[in-house]
């Protein structure tokens, strides 16, 4: 097998190179990705911020679902998704097998129970800080949940992240809803998984070194951001 | 104040969903199909080297979903896609039979081969006799890396292992290891572990981790390997582009296309030959 | 101190009692809580003046009896006329000016109307240079004199305060002491709950003597305070003699 360093190596030259097929399926990547986690946010975080600040019947059982659906399997998401998307499946209809939004709707399945099962931790240690003053100033649920993620934004940055890296890593979901079509749904990990299968080891490799460094630099930035606002005391 | 922060970062969200969606009706507007075919064809590189061929004649864009021959079957019989390319001539015809087809065409063939470590365990080696070479594989209980997953390969292999008269259900786990992965994720696994294992010649020459694996055994007719093209049923599901669909399968069989698929080589090495219309059926 | 506009006590307890762990903490506590007086809640650890005051706050719900806020049960509207500051202030981690901001935007409050108050509201607190620091920098007695300041935005008519200064150095102690003696003066009604006998002294008008989740003693301050009738109260405050001597005032 070839030595790491010409894994290493090979990297570079791919990113020095920067061909277009290349660009293409970062870009693909990272749209996806984030769009996903985008998603994930808008719906997980209100959601993970109500089972966190509230007290309702099935509270416990609620919190136990959402932590129980972080480790659902992607390939597992992938066929909910796919029979979903089927033609012969309810959202058939629509055409969205094998394309983008494909892939975005089943990352965004599999991302949703982890940013809301977070947010629902990170909230609830918040809320308890901040219960009775809540309730002394009368504030109101949905202030309530506004406030809460507000002020936990820089956790919740840390959460996003945990999205981020679960959605961007994750092979099985988006290879079978999106086919790994080559210029349409072909991303960093299925072009991992298909260089692997070509027996091209240090290609794959050099690619998840690719992958690698940009999930390195998201990270970096979004913990500079919230070094920052340690630094001033908002986190 | 919190609240707007809130709307920002919605509206952010529905316009980044808005770039996707903006591509798939861009990529809408232009004409496609989704062909459900096998890894064989995708990974030796024969659909880079046709389909731009296709493309540029008739401005369809060919979607090629490349899984294995099984997977590739259930997935038209869903309806997701709208031609199927593969190589299990007997699923294949099954197919059709269920009116999930139209009609099957015989595309092209290459063949089968048994590769295997330098060492040979079972002497197999320079054996023009499949079914032979697989009893003295079980005799010798020398690792066998078997695909598992009901492709095309696989069929093939359970189809040669039947006439051998082993069981290779028994002896599953033991010297004979179902991989249930595609052609190269099994040569990757059967390398590693010096196992014999059964590939279609394009996927092995075109295969880049071979190592010190190479053919042993070839040439048995028995190790012939037809592919096949399907347009889906159009009355049994609608949502299939059927009039695309017909120009494809039309272009595949024609002089053009199989001239195309004969002139897709690796190192000199044709991988694929035509032969459309020169068989019944 | 000034003549009584409301005819009745502002704020009182009937019969009131709280249940926790199968033990009675509060136990049928009637007192009165006359408008524009500084009423002293002290007693052990343990006695439960903190409870009392959340249940006169509408922060817990009492077991049986009730709190009667201007004669009526004490509902939404009834909390709205009061606010607290509690022993440890908590800040959202946000600016000084935004914490103000925020208990106004809550209570409904137009952004000219809020403008106006929090400025007056800083500036009553002599927080203005740290209008825009992060509340939670601010010393303890900073964040203290910010949480008294944003109670006091509201312009409740009832001020309760759980050992507001407990954890303060005398100067800070002093500040907020000012705060409230400020807020008392412009009209509106304390109730504060401290284990400080000189600061009794200094702010009360009248003390409610607490023991076991039991009135054991309440009139005016300075009567209670030299010479307790009860011998709970009496144990107590030799117990802390030391700390009364030490007192300015």
């Amino acid at each position: 097998m070839d030595g790491f360093g010409d894994i290493f190596g090979e990297a570079l030259r791919l990113i020095l190179a920067w061909d277009s097929d290349l660009i293409e399926i970062i870009g693909l990547s990272l749209r996806v990705t984030l769009t996903a986690v985008a998603i994930s946010c808008v719906i997980g975080l209100p959601i993970g911020a109500l089972v966190g600040a509230f007290s309702f019947p099935g509270r416990i059982a609620a919190t136990v679902g959402l932590n129980a659906l972080m480790g659902l399997p992607p390939v597992v998401v992938g066929l909910i998704a796919y029979l979903l998307l089927s033609a012969s499946g309810p959202l058939g209809p629509l055409g969205l097998l094998y394309t983008p939004t494909a892939m975005v709707i089943a990352q965004t399945i599999l991302v949703t129970p982890i940013v809301a099962a977070l947010t629902r931790q990170v909230v609830e240690d918040l809320h308890r800080e901040y219960a009775e003053q809540f309730s002394s100033l009368q504030v109101g649920p949905f202030d309530r949940v506004v406030a809460l993620l507000w002020d936990a934004r820089y956790s919740l940055l840390t959460v996003m992240l945990a999205g981020f890296g679960r959605a961007v890593s994750e092979v099985g979901a988006i290879i079978i809803v999106g086919g790994n079509i080559n210029h349409v749904t072909r991303m960093m990990t299925t072009t991992i998984a298909l260089e692997t299968s070509k027996g091209n080891l240090q290609l794959a490799l050099a690619l998840g070194v690719v992958l690698l460094a940009i999930a390195v630099m998201v990270n970096a930035g979004v913990m500079a951001l919230r070094a920052s606002a340690v630094r001033a005391a908002y986190a | 104040m919190t609240g707007r922060t809130g709307l920002a970062l919605a509206a952010a969200a529905c316009l980044t969903a808005a770039g996707v969606t903006t591509t798939n009706a861009a990529a809408a507007q232009e004409q496609f199909i989704v062909v459900q075919s096998t890894t064989s064809t995708r990974n030796s590189g024969l659909y880079d080297h046709i389909l731009p061929m296709f493309t540029e004649k008739t401005g369809i864009e060919v979607r090629v979903v490349a899984v294995g021959t099984g997977q590739a079957i259930r997935n038209a019989a869903h309806g997701d896609g709208d031609v199927l390319l593969v190589h299990a001539r007997a699923a294949e015809e099954r197919f059709v039979a269920q009116g999930h087809g139209i009609a099957r065409f015989d595309v092209m063939f290459n063949d089968f081969v048994f590769v295997g470590p330098p060492a040979d365990p079972a002497g197999v080696a320079g054996m023009t006799d499949a079914v032979a070479a697989l009893a003295k594989i079980a005799a010798a209980e020398a690792l066998f890396a078997s695909r598992g997953d009901d492709s095309g390969t696989h069929q093939a292999e359970l189809g040669l292992w039947k006439q051998t008269g082993v069981d290779v259900a028994a002896a599953s786990g033991g010297w004979y290891r179902e991989t249930g992965s595609g052609m190269g994720t099994t040569l990757n696994i059967g390398i590693g572990m010096g196992a014999y294992v059964m590939t279609d010649r394009a996927t092995w020459i075109s295969f880049g981790n071979k190592r010190t694996h190479r053919i042993l055994v070839e040439g048995d007719p028995g190790l012939f390997n037809q592919y096949g093209i399907i347009l889906v049923n159009p009355a049994r599901h609608p949502n299939v582009k059927a009039a695309l669909g017909q120009r494809f399968v039309d272009w595949i069989l024609s002089r053009a296309g199989q001239a195309a698929i004969a002139s897709f080589t690796i190192d000199g090495q044709q991988l694929f030959f035509p032969n459309a219309g020169r068989r019944p059926r | 101190m000034r003549a009584n506009t409301a005819p009745g006590p502002l704020l009182r307890t009937r019969e009131l009692c709280f249940d926790a762990g199968g033990r009675r903490l509060i136990d049928r506590v009637d007192a009165d809580f006359q408008p524009h007086r500084r009423t002293v809640i002290m007693g052990a650890n343990g006695a439960g003046k903190s409870l009392l005051l959340r249940l006169l706050h509408g922060l817990i719900q009492p077991t049986a009896g009730e709190v009667l806020w201007q004669g009526q049960p004490l509902d939404r509207a009834g909390r709205r006329g009061q606010a607290m500051v509690f022993q440890r202030p908590v800040m959202l981690r946000r600016s000084v000016i935004a914490n103000l901001r925020f208990a106004l935007a809550v209570r409904g409050m137009s952004r000219t109307e809020r403008a106006t108050r929090e400025a007056a509201a800083i500036e009553r607190a002599r927080l203005s240079d740290l209008a825009d620091r992060p509340a939670r920098v601010l010393s303890g007695g900073e964040q203290q004199r910010l949480a008294v300041a944003r109670a006091l935005a509201g312009a409740p008519r009832a001020l309760l305060l759980d050992e507001p200064t407990t954890s303060l150095d005398p100067a800070s102690t002093h500040a907020i002491e000012q705060q409230i003696h400020e807020a008392h003066e412009s009209g509106v009604t304390v109730v504060l709950v401290t284990h400080d006998i000189g600061q009794a002294r200094r702010l009360g008008d009248d003390l409610i003597f607490l023991h076991a989740g039991r009135v054991v003693e309440a009139g005016p301050a300075p009567e209670v305070l030299d010479a307790p009738r009860s011998e709970a109260a009496r144990a107590w405050r030799e117990g802390r003699l030391y700390l009364g001597a030490n007192d300015p005032s």
